[in-house]
């Protein structure tokens, strides 16, 4: 049986008698666009921080791709092929849009003027191009949500790990974004894991969802079951959620 | 490479930037003796500004100790020429490698440590006051009594020794000058530079895109002190005397900072114009009290921190960028 | 040599301690609750000094009764200072504020040269020379009202932030800027409060310092230096801390003194700043801040 593109094994993450993730795993298959859903506080990117190698895990183990990532450093695990955007979005602020997108794009090419062109290549696709010469500080919250993901994407990922990148926008942005990546997920076969609250967004993109709560999966599975399931709609949804 | 090193900026900048220089190579022959030590003071407060400015602007590690690096650089080359006749070029080497160590060694123990923001900056502090005290006390360097280097006539200049006539001072540092800004701008255009660039915007967001900023934050720090021991050498082989209490005085590192501050970090401009806005005010000041037969010393540091207030509470950005703009000589972006 | 000596200088140095303590906890004060570093914090004690050194030579008044007046004018000049300048600066990044303060210091002390010359001035109290033997020890009689001194205003500090409904309030602030503001609280006008607070300590300090110490303009740049090695060695935002961190800095300094030549006492001092700054950033007492 081929493994999983990322292997979540019972990884748990205590923060001095908290317990932020209890033994929660999780296998997301390469090509799929997989969903990590639950109330606040219920350890979604606490999760996330570990596969990205922000802290690691009190316990459980974590592979991508076949080896072991946790542990590893942020740019470790970047270089290794995940790509992150942020809750709070982190642009550069002072940089330019291209520039932004230059630093990531820099990860895989050899120098910076084609670190340039790959940049300019992503922010074409982000719809981001014509406001390439714009400092990251002048543009709007939907649109520095892009550049998050233009960034994170301009690092040639295999796995984009993207959180809440959908809080805050208008519905049509929102759709704007969830065509954006239905596109890189099926021209470009870029697995993508991401925790949202937007059910919209979630039941238009996941192949698969996750629920948890106080930390722990209560519920996993296609999202017709997962939306269907007794706890997730007490715990999470309410009846008429959807 | 020139295309790479101009490429960006506007027409009128660059022919203002080719005026200048052809204004700063005929200078010695225009102006007296008394200006062209003024211009020399400028050009070193460019010179130390800059190289200060690859850790602050560039990496966005605040150093309040960058004395400590003119005094290794000033040391290392005058005791090698005082005890054993080695010419200051060749000592330069021995001051690169020692100061380039010396930032290493602060920057891991900073990096590793994570010691950082305001924490950093009196972390230099420390190591420059811990350089002064203990230069103090070492004899093989002449301690508090001070090192002093042969004096030659200005009969002829040996370019070789560092030894002559003021113009050739500023010859020497006029071409450092240029130099240490082509490198800067070569620096930014390049991926160092990109990296620095984002470390200092948010070193976070920089390792998530797979900056390792650790290494970035060293080398930064590195080419900063590596480039500031010629200020050192420069220093000594110039005013030929060396006291700890004063090369390594917090007060040289504050004083270094001030023009890029008022001109403008992470700039290429800020450093040099701070530079001759602050000189500038300073010269100004003595000759209008002179007219008067006032002395006031300090005054000119009064004037200094005046400036700097200013500058923090109104315009954080530094004079240079808000000039550059009006003037339309801003890079295009 | 007799253990009379190294007793001496150890409760010499302690006593000093007393005193750069004194300065040292308006530091932390300082920066527990505005989060200022005040880079001018010694600059303002050397104000305090020079203030003594007038009332002294013009009126013949005893450092030790400027201790009031000095706390009062340091207190007024940090409440303007933190009110109309330093408030604005709440929002802008470290450095900024960082180098406001660095930019003031330079000001002040530079004024200070111009106004009293680079010598070094000093107090000579009738009672200068005294001192008081405790059976083998001798303690000096300034040294040992300085840190009598300094002990008093440090009590009467702790009791300020301990039982008073403004003290109070002002460590709701330093725990919570954005709920004690919800709470109603009118944050900036406790910050300059505090920052006043701060300021008076230095104030005092400096008075109390003057009988013991000479004043020079450079002195301000030092004792800033110092009195961040001891805020950090005792822990930022700490009251207890930085009256700790005096002492021993206070202590090691002296003993450093004797045991190696007076000149390495500074770089010892230095070397603990360092490793400090590495291994415990957060000080002896100090908590872990994000």
């Amino acid at each position: 049986m081929m493994s999983a593109l990322l292997e979540v094994k019972s990884v748990s993450k205590r923060f001095r008698g908290l317990v932020a993730v209890d033994n929660v795993s999780v296998a997301v298959e390469e090509g799929a666009i997989f969903a990590v859903i639950g109330p606040n506080g219920a350890g979604k990117t606490t999760l996330f921080n570990m596969i990205a190698g922000e802290f690691m895990p009190s316990a459980g183990t974590i592979s991508f791709k076949g080896g072991r990532i946790d542990g590893l450093a942020a740019d470790q695990v970047c270089r290794r092929g995940i790509g992150r955007t942020f809750q709070i979005v982190k642009p550069f602020l002072g940089l330019t849009v291209e520039e932004n997108v230059t630093v990531g794009a820099l990860l895989r090419q050899r120098g910076v003027a084609e670190a340039r062109n790959r940049a300019h290549e992503v922010l074409r696709r982000l719809d981001l191009y014509d406001k390439r010469f714009q400092r990251a500080s002048g543009l709007t919250l939907p649109d520095r949500k892009r550049l998050e993901v233009a960034r994170a994407l301009a690092t040639d990922p295999q796995l984009l790990l993207l959180d809440e990148v959908m809080a805050g926008l208008r519905p049509t942005e929102t759709d704007r974004m969830v065509a954006i990546l239905r596109e890189l997920n099926r021209d470009r076969g870029m697995t993508i894991l991401l925790i949202e609250h937007v059910m919209r967004a979630v039941m238009a993109l996941a192949s698969r969802i996750l629920v948890l709560h106080h930390g722990a999966a209560i519920a996993e599975g296609a999202p017709t079951e997962v939306t269907r399931d007794r706890a997730v709609i007490d715990s999470y949804l309410g009846a008429e959620a959807i | 490479m020139m295309g790479r090193l101009t490429d960006g900026l506007p027409r009128r900048a660059l022919v203002l930037l080719a005026l200048l220089l052809a204004l700063a190579v005929v200078a010695p022959f225009c102006v007296g003796d008394y200006w062209l030590t003024v211009l020399i003071l400028i050009l070193y407060f460019a010179y130390t500004g800059q190289a200060w400015n690859i850790m602050m602007g560039f990496a966005g590690q605040l150093s309040l100790g960058h004395a400590l690096f003119v005094g290794l650089g000033a040391y290392t080359t005058a005791t090698l020429f005082a005890y054993y006749g080695i010419p200051p070029w060749i000592g330069l080497i021995a001051a690169v490698a020692v100061t380039v160590a010396c930032g290493a060694i602060i920057g891991f123990l900073a990096f590793r440590f994570r010691v950082a923001g305001v924490y950093f900056a009196i972390l230099t502090i420390a190591f420059a006051e811990f350089a002064r005290t203990g230069f103090d006390n070492w004899s093989f360097a002449n301690g508090a009594a001070g090192l002093f280097l042969p004096v030659a006539q200005y009969t002829h200049n040996d370019l070789w020794q560092l030894r002559g006539h003021p113009a050739m001072f500023y010859y020497v540092l006029l071409a450092a000058t240029v130099l240490v800004f082509v490198a800067s701008r070569l620096i930014l255009k390049s991926r160092l530079g990109f990296y620095c660039l984002a470390i200092r915007e948010d070193e976070q967001a920089a390792r998530a895109s797979g900056v390792n900023t650790f290494r970035y934050k060293m080398y930064a720090v590195m080419i900063s002190a590596g480039m500031t021991s010629f200020a050192g050498m420069f220093y000594a082989f110039f005013y030929n005397n060396l006291f700890p209490e004063q090369v390594f005085n917090i007060s040289r590192s504050i004083e270094i900072i001030l023009a890029p501050l008022v001109g403008g970090v992470g700039t290429l401009g800020g450093p040099i114009f701070g530079a001759f806005v602050l000189e500038g005010l300073a010269e100004g000041l003595h000759n209008l009290l002179d007219t008067f037969g006032i002395d006031i010393p300090g005054i000119k540091q009064v004037v200094f921190g005046a400036v700097l207030l200013l500058v923090v509470i109104a315009l954080p950005e530094g004079l240079w960028p808000w000039i550059a703009r009006r003037l339309g000589l801003a890079e295009r972006r | 040599m007799p253990i009379d000596i190294y007793l001496n200088v150890a409760v010499g140095g302690i006593l000093a301690g007393l005193v750069y303590g004194l300065m040292a906890l308006g530091l932390s004060v300082i920066f527990g609750v505005v989060r200022v570093v005040n880079f001018a914090h010694g600059e303002m004690m050397a104000i305090a000094m020079y203030a003594s050194l007038l009332a002294f030579s013009l009126f013949k008044i005893d450092p030790l009764l400027m201790i009031l007046p000095c706390a009062v004018l340091l207190f007024g000049l940090g409440y303007c200072l933190q009110g109309v300048l330093i408030n604005r600066f709440i929002t802008r990044p470290e450095h900024s504020q960082f180098l406001l303060m660095v930019a003031i210091a330079i000001i002040i002390t530079n004024i200070q040269l111009i106004a009293f010359g680079p010598d070094a001035r000093s107090v000579q109290t009738p009672y200068a020379y005294d001192s008081y033997q405790f059976g083998r020890l001798i303690v000096d009689a300034d040294k040992l009202y300085g840190a009598i001194a300094a002990l008093v205003v440090a009590a009467m500090l702790f009791a300020f932030f301990r039982f008073t409904r403004l003290g109070t309030a002002i460590r709701a602030c330093a725990d919570n800027y954005t709920g004690a503001q919800v709470v109603g609280l009118d944050v900036k006008r406790l910050y300059a409060l505090t920052f006043g607070l701060g300021c008076a300590c230095v104030g005092a300090a400096g008075a109390i310092l003057m009988l013991s110490a000479d004043v020079t303009p450079q002195f301000g740049p030092v004792a800033t230096l110092q009195a961040f090695i001891i805020v950090i060695t005792g822990g930022m935002g700490s009251m207890v801390g930085a009256l700790l961190g005096g002492v021993l800095i206070g202590l090691t300094a002296a003993m450093a003194g004797l045991l190696f030549t007076p000149s390495i006492k500074a770089m010892f001092v230095y070397g603990i700043l360092v490793l400090v700054l590495l291994f415990r950033p957060q000080g002896i007492i100090g908590k872990k801040t994000s």
